[in-house]
């Protein structure tokens, strides 16, 4: 009885404790992106959006929207698309070195950023394509297909495995499958891959500012401009690319959590 | 002669090492409903997916309107199937379920949906044509299954099991829907089961099959009357297996020495040697009871053990001195007239060309 009652204070003062860790940070850099005082201390100054405007009108800004724009979408495609096809042919087929091959393809996440984007360089500007935007999409496909493939297996696991055959024996050629019966299945798990896999490139930095040469995105516009001064419209920034993110996260989790969603085909 | 619609010759399947069907001769005629009957693992899905071309067979040919089948894609064949699973589609409405094959055939949008209507209302689930499958009930995504593939105008549907999910008042229920859907549309049923009253119900013909080979094939009661041999009789069931030694021969009868006792069999029709070990067969519908010893050629006294009512029919359970068991298969109304109550002695008998001799192996 007083261990339970023990067990009910402290448990929700733990759990608590550690959401202040993980999102009291993220707060106060919302809080200071309002605050008109030019160093992040307490007590704050007035309230005021001059941070807001003043990146609205920064032109680096814009550009580096534009760039993490282009590329997260574009990544969010490639993984998803490279993601789906290993969850498919693992759900689908049977051969040789099944086991080292799904190994291979979940590998790329355990590597260490650093290295990964040490290597990515050096692969890239090996094979003369370093530099550009879509070098950055590349290395950032590599990042994130593993995700998108986790999450579309787990759905392809909870098919009946009957439905592929029926479709078949009702006419279905095996593209007509897995148009009308394959991809609306996973669809949800499709959405979610897109949503999480966009949000995970629209953040990444390490991989960004190595192979980004010349075209910066947000995360690496936020590092050039906390390494010259200190300046709060990196918290308007911050704020920015949180918000963004977090949506994306949480459309995915909507999403994947939905089991039974109806389309129409 | 024309062929019959579907032709087995000789098909066989191996997975591996695992022969799941042996050198398999079938025919199927049009209009016919064949039910293929088996205890799990006797290769009688195995047979229907290779019919529907989602197995290709190892050796042998399928044969369909004479058109050999064995490399035909499932999707360019006109085999419906209908589920064990049911694999109705999740994402999908009834109506949009229903209407699937028919837009794979390419088929405009209005027409499929007249008749994805058409055959929905048919089977009396017009109403729910725009649920989804997941809030429909087992019988009515039961009928979105057949639906799905009736609609296509199969000249043969296969069932895998499709009745094995449901309860036992909806399968009778389903039962009579089936067999009156295959009397009206003059279609070819091929049913796999393997529940005895389920195909004893339903199909013109049943085939037995037993480790991936055909253990008899035939009306439902000459199976039942007449079962080939000890494996078709015992996987019957409903009847009394005995056993023994032939003593005496005479001419068209033969006298065997069993455990049990001494019983006469119909000899006309088989030839037995003297000391020969054979087995017959006793339906037990056609075994009659008595207080009293009967005066009749085969008779055997038992211990009553239990009773199992089934609608208006009766089965007793019995037990002879020596602990075979026996069963009785009659009428309520007729066992009323006996007052019987646990372990009452009862005596069995039966006439003598009611009894079938089992082929030996």
């Amino acid at each position: 009885m007083s261990s339970n009652r023990t067990q009910n204070i402290l448990l929700p003062i733990y759990v608590g404790l550690i959401f202040a860790f993980v999102f009291a940070p993220i707060i106060f850099s919302i809080i200071f992106s309002f605050n008109s005082q030019r160093f992040p201390t307490i007590p704050l100054g007035s309230f005021t959006t001059e941070w807001y405007v003043k990146i609205l009108n920064d032109p680096d800004v814009w550009e580096a929207a534009l760039n993490s724009l282009i590329v997260s979408v574009s990544t969010a495609f490639i993984a998803t698309f490279l993601g789906f096809c290993t969850a498919y042919s693992d759900y689908r087929y049977n051969f040789r070195f099944k086991g080292p091959y799904l190994a291979l393809i979940l590998l790329p996440p355990t590597i260490p950023l650093i290295i990964m984007a040490l290597a990515m360089l050096a692969w890239l500007s090996k094979i003369g394509v370093s530099g550009q935007l879509w070098s950055i999409v590349i290395a950032h496909s590599v990042l994130t297909a593993p995700f998108a493939m986790a999450i579309i297996r787990l759905r392809l696991h909870q098919m009946d495995p009957d439905l592929e055959s029926a479709s078949w024996n009702l006419g279905g050629t095996e593209w007509g499958t897995m148009r009308h019966v394959i991809v609306p299945f996973c669809k949800p798990a499709i959405v979610s891959a897109l949503c999480l896999t966009a949000a995970v490139s629209f953040d990444e930095f390490a991989v960004s500012w190595f192979v980004s040469g010349l075209n910066k995105t947000l995360p690496v516009l936020i590092l050039e401009i906390v390494q010259g001064n200190i300046d709060p419209q990196v918290n308007a920034i911050g704020t920015f690319v949180f918000l963004t993110s977090m949506t994306l996260v949480i459309v995915a989790q909507l999403f994947f959590l939905s089991r039974q969603t109806k389309s129409s085909i | 002669m024309t062929e019959k619609l579907v032709v087995f010759d000789g098909v066989e399947k191996r997975f591996g090492d695992f022969t799941a069907v042996k050198k398999m001769n079938l025919e199927i005629g049009s209009g016919e409903f064949v039910a293929i009957m088996g205890p799990s693992g006797c290769g009688k899905t195995t047979t229907l997916r290779m019919l529907a071309g989602l197995e290709a067979p190892s050796a042998g040919e399928i044969r369909q309107n004479g058109r050999v089948m064995n490399d035909v894609k499932p999707h360019e064949r006109d085999t419906p199937l209908v589920w064990q699973s049911l694999a109705l589609f999740p994402f999908l409405t009834a109506r949009e379920n229903v209407e699937f094959g028919l837009k794979m055939r390419g088929v405009g949008a209005a027409e499929r949906k007249k008749s994805a209507l058409e055959w929905l209302e048919k089977l009396g689930i017009g109403e729910f044509a725009d649920r989804d499958i997941s809030t429909l009930s087992g019988g009515q995504k039961q009928r979105v299954a057949l639906a799905r593939s009736l609609v296509m105008k199969p000249e043969i549907l296969l069932l895998d099991e499709p009745l094995s999910a449901l309860d036992a008042h909806l399968v009778i229920r389903m039962q009579a829907v089936l067999t009156q859907l295959q009397r009206e549309l003059g279609i070819t049923f091929v049913y796999v089961t393997h529940s005895q009253s389920e195909a004893f119900a339903m199909a013109d013909r049943v085939v037995i099959m037993s480790n991936g080979e055909i253990a008899q094939v035939g009306k439902p009661k000459d199976i039942y009357r007449a079962p080939a041999n000890r494996f078709v009789a015992e996987f019957v069931g409903r009847n009394n297996i005995l056993t023994g030694t032939i003593t005496t021969l005479a001419d068209d009868a033969a006298t065997l020495s069993t455990p049990q006792g001494e019983f006469l069999l119909d000899t006309s029709a088989t030839t037995l040697r003297q000391g020969e070990e054979v087995s017959f067969v006793i339906s037990a519908d056609l075994v009659h009871i008595s207080l009293e010893a009967p005066k009749a050629e085969n008779r055997v006294q038992c211990t009553l053990i239990s009773e199992e009512f089934v609608g208006s029919m009766v089965t007793l359970f019995l037990e002879s001195s020596d602990g075979h068991e026996f069963k009785v298969q009659m009428q309520e109304r007729e066992l009323s007239k006996f007052d019987l109550r646990n372990d009452a002695q009862i005596w069995l008998s039966w006439d003598t060309n009611s009894a079938h001799i089992l082929d030996q192996e």
